[in-house]
């Protein structure tokens, strides 16, 4: 849907807007529930277990009394801080990888190149499987490992976009005056890669969270009493018998987020690029 | 062909080898002294020495690793932690949950996948086309994990119609179908809104290309335009996507079957985890990178068997 930005009225596209509300809304909670939570989200409180909705809990309470809006905000930080760090780990090695590969060509790109594809051998599961494993689970190896497979994606882009930038004018110029090729790749190149390479960001931002609930949900991500989405849903699914409303809300908080960052990273991508945007 | 394919075969080896050495400094080099891994802190010195004599443990690295792949490459995987037995035994046990579920999905994601797709292309900019773009952007977005609570919800707590998990065996193949059918609803559903997509794109753009028009001209119906010269000509990025989707479908194996408490590869995976049972941890993550690889190496074989044009290109 490229709606084309029409001279006089400039409207934002429809998918950027509802992807910015929905970040808004789930980076807005998680950064709320530092400060506030409605309730301290661990705090239990056996005699009220699984209370419905009400004024005073507004989704209600889990089986140890727990309030559930409290729990899925705290759930929300954990989850934006493991996608942040996540992403700009893989994003910046990835970068490094890309545009080392472009500025130095030969047998480097060759070789960076293969290194990057091997993270595409390894799905993030398996290499977070791997981690635990050896060195037992917790949410650090959980990050890695999502950091891990955001490597070859960063990788590929930045080259792809950094081997356009080499091929301008600008470039030839700044060589012929004697720049470097790392001053080059400083000054020209990673400004003007930082377009996609945000946007791409902005999209695996949607993946890490989806990989971190399912490493959580299988218990190779948030350790308690740290609050995941996909380790409530885990405990949720045990008592679904029980209480199957807690199977629901947290899983609907993993697609707000997802969706929101997916379509915030398709919408910024048609913007920033027009000649990617297809019709979709 | 000839080149090419010689050329794709030695960046496979390559491939493989950089992932065994992953696998194996993964498991041998990170814990330190997996021998304390597996027994635990308070383990007595002479079982943790006994133990390294029988993981070989006392060897210097290369040799292990050596030894281990040259094992592997016979299927031998030495012997599990936990369980007492050979790791191949383990494996060749349980393969047949996982290959079958995997494949029952990568079924039903192909045919869901293709319905959505063309029938989006042929309503384009209809409210069939929306709904189906609705659909899979909400399919992309959810967890599989999720899907299959809600499934569960639904079909086995509600309804009572299906099994909540738990597997019956294979003598009754009846009960068995029935254990599957949620778990193969759920991987499918989800890895279909992805493929949906690509079909409907790449149908929309066979669709611009004059013999679809020239076909039409000809009388011929749409339906027969789209399914017999639409579709075989958007296939080249649908290929590329069911590769990728493969190695998503086996992954995602791994975590249903844990949902789902079917004894197959995955579930074995994590009980080895919680066993701490290194040997078969390792088997089983080599076995599925190497599925993975794979996947990839024959995608790429596919697609230039499917455009001959490609060949000189990769």
């Amino acid at each position: 849907m490229s709606l084309a930005l029409a001279p006089g009225r400039r409207r934002l596209p429809v998918n950027f807007r509802i992807g910015a509300a929905l970040v808004a809304l789930v980076v807005g909670a998680a950064l709320l529930s530092v400060v506030w939570t409605p309730h301290p989200p661990a705090a239990m409180n056996i005699p009220g277990k699984f209370a419905p909705a009400s004024f005073e809990h507004w989704l209600g309470t889990d089986q140890l009394g727990r309030d559930l809006v409290s729990q899925l905000m705290a759930a929300a930080a954990n989850s934006m801080a493991v996608a942040l760090v996540a992403v700009l780990i893989g994003g910046s090695l990835g970068v490094l990888l890309g545009v080392s590969a472009a500025a130095l060509g030969g047998w480097w790109e060759d070789v960076a190149m293969r290194l990057a594809d091997l993270g595409f051998a390894f799905p993030a599961l398996l290499f977070a499987i791997l981690l635990a494993a050896a060195l037992g689970p917790s949410l650090t190896n959980a990050v890695l490992a999502i950091a891990f497979i955001n490597i070859p994606v960063f990788a590929r882009v930045s080259r792809a976009a950094a081997h356009q930038v080499w091929t301008q004018d600008y470039v030839m110029a700044a060589r012929a005056a004697g720049l470097g090729r790392f001053a080059i790749t400083r000054d020209h190149v990673l400004p003007n890669i930082a377009a996609p390479v945000i946007v791409q960001a902005t999209i695996e931002f949607a993946v890490a969270i989806l990989a971190e609930a399912a490493l959580s949900y299988l218990g190779l991500g948030a350790q308690p009493p740290a609050q995941s989405w996909g380790r409530m849903l885990a405990e949720a699914q045990t008592l679904i018998y029980l209480a199957p409303q807690l199977a629901i809300w947290p899983g609907l908080c993993i697609m707000a987020a997802v969706i929101g960052f997916g379509l915030l990273g398709d919408a910024l991508r048609d913007m920033t690029d027009p000649r990617l945007s297809r019709e979709r | 062909m000839g080149p090419f394919l010689l050329r794709r075969a030695a960046g496979l080896l390559a491939t493989l080898f950089a992932v065994s050495l992953v696998v194996f400094a993964a498991m041998n080099i990170l814990p330190g002294d997996p021998a304390l891994t597996i027994l635990g802190l308070d383990a007595p010195e002479e079982a943790l020495e006994a133990l390294r004599l029988q993981l070989g443990l006392n060897e210097p690295a290369p040799q292990r690793y050596l030894t281990w792949v040259w094992g592997a490459l016979q299927g031998d995987f030495g012997m599990s932690q936990s369980f007492g037995v050979p790791v191949s035994g383990l494996i060749a046990e349980r393969l047949p949950m996982t290959v079958v579920l995997a494949l029952s999905a990568m079924g039903a994601t192909l045919i869901l996948a293709l319905l959505m797709g063309v029938f989006a292309a042929a309503n384009h900019r209809g409210p069939g086309d929306w709904g189906v773009m609705f659909l899979s952007q909400i399919g992309v977005a959810t967890p599989a994990f999720w899907l299959s609570i809600l499934l569960v919800l639904l079909f086995a707590v509600t309804l009572r119609w299906l099994p909540p998990g738990g597997f019956p065996g294979w003598e009754d193949p009846l009960a068995a179908a029935r254990a599957l059918v949620l778990p193969t609803a759920a991987l499918a559903l989800v890895q279909s809104a992805v493929l949906a997509r690509v079909v409907r794109s790449s149908m929309l753009e066979a669709m611009r290309l004059d013999y679809a028009r020239t076909a039409r001209a000809a009388g011929l119906s749409r339906r027969r335009v789209l399914w017999r010269h639409v579709l075989p000509n958007a296939l080249v990025p649908i290929v590329t996507i069911v590769g990728m989707q493969f190695a998503g479908v086996v992954t995602g194996a791994i975590v249903i079957e844990n949902v789902f408490y079917l004894p197959g590869l995955g579930r074995l995976i994590f009980q080895s985890i919680a066993n701490r049972d290194l040997p078969t941890v390792q088997a089983l993550v080599m076995l599925f990178a190497v599925i993975v690889v794979m996947a990839n190496f024959l995608v790429d074989v596919a697609y230039a068997l499917i455009d001959p044009r490609l060949r000189g290109r990769m």
